[in-house]
């Protein structure tokens, strides 16, 4: 019994570390292949927009500006639309509940080079043919001082805001199902207490159910998150891949998931180095994430009333 | 239990075995020609059941590198290497097919082959300079044609590709402007546009977006039914995409005085010459250790530049002409 026990300990310290171990590796790996591109660019290849194979000058800014344009985009589109929806799921009668659940559900099974498919044969021409023009032509948004330049005059269906809204679609069930199994959980009897002082459903919600499962809230929303900054082949097929600064939303830009499944089929030499440089700026900018989330939650439990 | 096992096991491994020939060659790279070389392997394979040819379409960049590294046989790749990187790297180099690539556009109204473009006008439009399709400078190589205003949208490719390679190489012969600003490679900075991943990328994103124009291989244009574009040649010809133009580009190659078959058939002499034609060659490593892979490999090119002809003109691939094809038999693949 005693030596049993001894074994199983052992087997899941060691599947437990294989995790850590992979992590540490990956960002060991990432630094080892890419140090040709820091020597050679130095720590200005982070802001540098340069991007010229011919001569072999490569900057990250143009990928890592895209990923975060697009990121922004998804999660503007993506928080209010499944916040509600989940509020809504938990309300609803039983039948239709688990109806759209189980949609819900099947809708995070997608996988995403069929979101990438359906995005550049179905959203890119509706884009080119009717959104963009009655933008920038009928609303002429692109005429208006400041603004205007963000949003752009030029337009073909592809670019920032067309891939925002493919991922907003990926990472949209993925939030919506943990906020609604978080709303789920909130304890009848906080829910019901709230009703019975008076309080609306959207004031329940937003002091009640919102407080007491804001740890999962933002845990939906990080892996959200995290899958928008990692998305590749659906981003791919829309956003255009130009290797350029990002001057305007409608522009075609690239993002750094795109850059490497692009380019890293015939890389070699100084170029493969930058690759490996811009896997390793997402990792961090991932890992970054996670810190401040967690940072966040910890730093803000007092004001929740949660127990260190 | 264990019997069933083992009989299962007997039985996959007796299956491997009727299967393995005695030689197996391992080549790869370019992706342009993989569809012939496909076709070509399985069709070897059918008449010597003993040497089994395997090529991996990886893509011309990773198809040298492999080769180099000796992870594969041969290489396939559409840029070519020059003598000196032959010798560096221990390589022999030999064309084995030719293709075009060509221009294909969308634009309202136009037939295929109807646009006339010329080199300088090309290299123009994917600089950035010319933005409108009515623009004076495209106007005035085709007075007959109703061009529309509108804007215009450059799809290249966003991958590295040997296609690339070949186009920017016209393109840098014809526009100077092109040469300092973008250059020749197998990936440049794009002045403008949109990138679709390979040629099939391409070929959707022009069909997608009005008013655009892209570069593809022409096997691909021909299936997605797009739009052709006819080019001024260096003659002063303007001619049409075809299996003609392409062989008499590679009619007018002087092969023999290439150092290390190092040859591009882009803007080419000839009045029939189509200006952006490609090769795509072969890498194997000068010093082959085992001399029966050797011998089984050679007989295969060999069998391949004279019989696999029928499948590759049916593929709108153009085989090499004669004169070269016995200049590599007698030359190299002795």
């Amino acid at each position: 019994m005693f030596a049993t026990d001894k074994i199983f300990r052992l087997a899941c310290f060691i599947c437990a570390s294989i995790i850590g171990l992979l992590m540490l590796g990956f960002f060991i790996q990432l630094i080892c292949s890419s140090l040709i591109a820091w020597e050679e660019f130095g720590i200005s290849f982070l802001w540098s927009s340069e991007w010229d194979p011919v001569d072999e000058k490569f900057g990250a800014l143009p990928s890592i500006l895209g990923t975060l344009i697009t990121t922004t985009i998804a999660l503007i589109i993506a928080l209010p639309l499944s916040f509600v929806s989940a509020l809504y799921l938990v309300d609803l009668p039983a039948v239709i509940g688990k109806i759209l659940s189980q949609a819900l559900d099947l809708l995070a099974a997608i996988p995403s080079v069929i979101y990438g498919m359906w995005g550049l044969f179905i959203l890119v021409p509706i884009m080119q043919l009717h959104v963009q023009p009655f933008l920038v032509d009928t609303l002429g948004l692109a005429k208006l001082p400041f603004i205007g330049r963000f949003i752009g005059e030029y337009y073909n269906g592809f670019g920032f805001v067309t891939a925002g809204i493919i991922l907003a679609l990926m990472i949209l069930p993925y939030i919506c199902a943990i906020m609604r199994d978080i709303f789920k959980m909130t304890p009848p009897m906080l829910r019901e207490s709230a009703f019975g002082v008076g309080c609306t459903r959207w004031e329940t919600a937003w002091n009640i159910v919102i407080r007491y499962g804001i740890r999962g809230l933002l845990g939906g929303i990080f892996i959200g998150l995290g899958r928008a900054l990692g998305e590749t082949m659906a981003v791919l097929f829309v956003i255009g891949n130009m290797t350029e600064l990002p001057l305007a939303l409608f522009d075609s830009g690239t993002t750094i998931a795109a850059t490497l499944a692009n380019n890293f089929a015939e890389a070699d030499g100084i170029q493969r180095g930058v690759l490996f440089a811009l896997g390793l700026i997402l990792l961090m900018m991932s890992f970054g994430i996670q810190v401040f989330a967690q940072w966040y939650l910890h730093a803000t439990s007092a004001n929740r009333g949660e127990e260190r | 239990m264990k019997k069933i096992i083992f009989g299962a096991i007997a039985s996959v491994l007796a299956v491997f075995n009727i299967q393995s020939a005695d030689i197996t060659i391992n080549g790869g790279g370019a992706s342009f020609p993989a569809p012939v070389y496909q076709v070509w392997t399985y069709s070897y394979n059918q008449i010597t059941p003993n040497t089994r040819i395997n090529y991996q379409s990886l893509g011309s960049g990773a198809g040298i590198n492999q080769v180099k590294a000796g992870t594969i046989d041969f290489g396939g790749t559409d840029n070519p290497l020059t003598k000196e990187q032959q010798e560096e790297a221990g390589l022999i180099q030999f064309p084995m097919l030719t293709g075009g690539v060509v221009p294909i556009v969308n634009i309202p109204r136009i037939q295929p082959n109807q646009l006339k473009l010329d080199g300088e006008t090309l290299a123009n439009i994917f600089l950035g300079k010319i933005t409108k399709w009515n623009d004076p400078a495209i106007q005035e190589l085709n007075p007959k044609l109703k061009l529309p205003n509108m804007k215009i949208t450059v799809v290249h490719r966003s991958d590295s590709s040997g296609t690339t390679y070949i186009f920017t190489d016209y393109l840098s012969k014809v526009s100077s402007e092109w040469k300092d600003k973008v250059g020749t490679g197998s990936a440049v900075e794009w002045p403008t546009g949109l990138g679709g991943q390979k040629n099939p990328g391409v070929c959707n994103n022009v069909f997608k977006v009005r008013g655009s124009i892209g570069y593809t291989e022409y096997t691909y244009a021909v299936e997605a039914k797009l739009n052709c574009v006819t080019l001024k040649n260096k003659s002063g010809q303007f001619v049409a995409p075809n299996m003609e133009s392409f062989s008499a580009s590679a009619a007018n190659a002087d092969w023999k005085n290439a150092p290390g078959l190092y040859m591009m058939l882009t803007d080419m002499e000839g009045e029939n010459s189509w200006p952006i034609t490609g090769v795509t060659y072969i890498l194997v490593k000068k010093d082959f250790k085992d001399a029966d892979k050797k011998d089984a490999m050679y007989k295969y090119f060999n069998w391949c530049l004279t019989k696999g002809n029928t499948s590759a003109s049916k593929l709108n691939y153009v085989p090499l002409p004669e004169n070269l094809v016995e200049f590599l038999q007698t030359e190299i693949l002795k």
